[in-house]
């Protein structure tokens, strides 16, 4: 058989739970459903390898944000990411995730998985963020994947690998029904019928395209190509704050993280090409990012990660984590390229556009329980609106989530939807190989992500928007009448691109919609420059309403910890400023 | 449209005499997270059949042998 050839096929599974996406989130949400109740059916499905997939790859090399008693309270980390996020926040699932979390690093320790302890045998906690204490360094990150993997297999989860899912199933009554799939080797397609479906398809990472032009050099996994923002899009659920871009500051043409987390609480930090220090706090903020874009773009630009005047035995153990776990090909990059940490500051830059509410608020609008707006569909991780929730808040509201999924699907039976929904599914899903002539996926995906870098990559002119989604428009075209696929994993490509293009459209409707700027850099917009508390203290819904994309007000939720007058501006305080 | 094929040189690179993917083992086919890697029809050893790579390094640390080589890819050396 030819590789990647296309079998036609067609099967039918049915189950209580079906969990999305084997990243960080899904398999502790599989893991919490089946414990809850053991004789329910729980699958995991999984578009590349559990063991491999996801953001953690190849491991994490702290928690960015724990909240460990006698270091921090839920309240205070509460109110560091209201503040954080511009007030934008319903604070009620950041509470409940500051409270819940300590118990899953307990869990997460009985795995196997260590974290950096003092001499007391306490947990050694750095402090990273504007205000309070959260990060928490893991000797053995690069284990995590495996510890977590042995519990699935303990627990008897099913996991089906290799199969993309490629669109929700919503029955008559509006509750979720179950998805459809498609093998990513064979092309056959598997549906699953489903009582509740968690999605936990992580970030919208494949959106722009990286300045070394490689089209899979990006931040995310270059497999986190939006497949669960363009999927919940299409059944109905709501998005929320799309416009607040994820942008991170990383080393230049690599796409490995620089300062905040890692190298900062050992004194190094981000300076400009006079060796100085411009940023108040490294902490991942949209503000910070304004100011590091600011820093660029003036004559004192690029900008550093300055090590080179630590102490040898700080820059080792630093160089040990940063080449070691999470992004472990980093220390080739910088043989590749003669640099060393003890020699010069290395050079960073800014990376591509993408969403992800694990670094700021972009993702699929959830509660406390992490519902979605859609009966029976819940989303939890980077794809999820909980905001600045990284690696914890994806164990974490996947430990939600798979526990409310399971006590909803033990208290429904399956909805009933139309039959004619999956052949339908079927033909859009297999139409690019039934072409005989035209684009391939890869072509149509460069431009589509090259047009986002010119027209939707912040600061955001509306003049540019327009033109952007007129461009769009006729990329879209041909994706729909032109793509062409002629194996399998073309057509991976192909339906990976059909989300990217989906959320190049998402991004472009958010960000007209929101007339105001705010969240630093991830939406700044130039027609608009101030922050408008009066007609945007508000979350941005976006919806697709009889079949247009539509966006709508919401309000924030009344705040569970109140925040002072003095504290609520103090993450616009980003700039150094010169003492006099 | 006609299509042409486009040169590329791929960044994971699979040492023939230390890999065992003819005895059977297909261990950094199956953890690649973006699917980029097969074992060829020919010679029966792994190697990557689509430049798509995140340099993650999976297929690296897991290869029992010892027998494949990530690299940066050239576009960002």
């Amino acid at each position: 058989m030819a590789m990647d050839e296309i079998v036609d096929g067609l099967s039918e599974v049915s189950c209580d739970v079906l969990v999305i996406g084997g990243g960080t989130a899904g398999p502790m949400a599989a893991l919490k459903a089946k414990l809850k109740n053991p004789k329910a059916n729980v699958v995991l499905l999984e578009k590349a390898n559990v063991k491999r997939s996801g953001a953690i790859s190849m491991g994490m090399d702290g928690l960015n944000n724990a909240v460990i008693p006698g270091y921090a309270t839920p309240e205070q980390y509460t109110k560091e990411i209201t503040i954080a996020n511009d007030g934008i926040v319903d604070q009620k699932a950041v509470y409940k995730y500051a409270e819940r979390c300590y118990g899953i690093i307990e869990e997460l320790d009985s795995f196997g998985i260590r974290f950096l302890k003092n001499e007391n045998g306490d947990y050694a906690v750095k402090k990273v963020h504007h205000i309070g204490t959260y990060v928490l360094p893991m000797p053995n990150g690069e284990t995590v994947k495996k510890a977590i993997y042995r519990q699935l297999r303990r627990a008897r989860i099913l996991i089906s690998n290799r199969y993309m899912a490629t669109r929700l199933l919503t029955g008559s009554d509006g509750r979720i029904a179950g998805a459809i799939s498609v093998n990513t080797r064979t092309a056959e397609i598997l549906v699953i019928k489903a009582k509740a479906v968690i999605l936990c398809m992580g970030a919208a990472g494949r959106l722009g395209l990286p300045t070394s032009g490689y089209m899979f050099g990006t931040y995310e996994n270059a497999a986190n190509s939006g497949d669960g923002y363009a999927m919940a899009y299409h059944a109905g659920a709501a998005l929320a704050n799309l416009e607040c871009f994820q942008i991170n500051p990383l080393i230049k043409d690599y796409n490995g993280p620089a300062c905040a987390y890692v190298a900062g609480p050992f004194g190094a930090f981000t300076a400009n090409n006079e060796g100085a220090r411009f940023i108040e706090c490294d902490y991942w903020s949209g503000q910070m990012m304004l100011e590091f874009y600011n820093e660029l773009q003036s004559g004192k630009g690029p900008v550093f990660l300055k090590l080179d005047h630590l102490h040898e035995d700080t820059i080792s153990e630093i160089e040990t984590t940063l080449h070691k776990v999470e992004r472990p090909t980093r220390g080739l990059f910088h043989e590749g390229r003669n640099t060393d940490y003890r020699q010069e500051p290395i050079e960073m830059h800014i990376s591509e556009i993408g969403f992800c509410s694990g670094h700021s608020a972009s993702g699929v609008f959830v509660d406390d329980f992490a519902r979605t707006t859609v009966p029976g569909l819940y989303a939890a991780g980077d794809m999820a609106s909980v905001p600045h929730n990284y690696m914890l808040g994806a164990f974490t509201n996947g430990s939600v989530a798979g526990e409310d999924a399971m006590e909803y699907a033990d208290n429904t039976d399956f909805a009933k939807f139309d039959a004619a929904d999956i052949e339908k599914e079927r033909e859009r899903v297999l139409a690019p190989t039934r072409r005989e002539d035209g684009i391939p996926p890869n072509q149509i995906e460069y431009k589509a992500r090259r047009l986002v870098n010119d027209y939707l990559q912040p600061p955001k002119v509306t003049r540019k928007f327009e033109l952007g989604q007129r461009r769009l428009g006729e990329v879209r075209e041909d994706m729909e009448t032109r793509m062409i696929a002629r194996n399998a994993h073309e057509l991976l490509r192909a339906l990976e691109t059909q989300s990217i293009v989906d959320c190049a459209d998402m991004a472009a409707h958010a960000s007209l919609y929101r007339t105001e700027s705010r969240w630093g850099l991830y939406h700044l917009r130039t027609d608009y420059p101030e922050k408008d508390n009066e007609n945007w203290f508000c979350h941005s819904l976006l919806s697709k309403k009889d079949g247009r994309m539509t966006s709508e007000k919401r309000a924030v939720e009344p705040y569970i910890v109140p925040i002072g007058e003095d504290e609520k501006d103090l993450y616009d305080k980003q700039r150094v400023r010169a003492s006099a | 449209m006609p299509l042409a094929s486009y040169q590329t040189s791929v960044p994971v690179v699979v040492d023939d005499a230390k890999c065992i993917a003819d005895k059977g083992c297909t261990v950094c086919v199956d953890v690649c997270p973006l699917d980029v890697l097969r074992i060829s029809d020919m010679t029966g050893k792994a190697f990557m059949a689509y430049d798509e790579c995140w340099y993650c390094m999976p297929c690296e640390a897991d290869c029992p042998t010892g027998a494949v080589t990530v690299n940066i890819p050239y576009l960002l050396r």
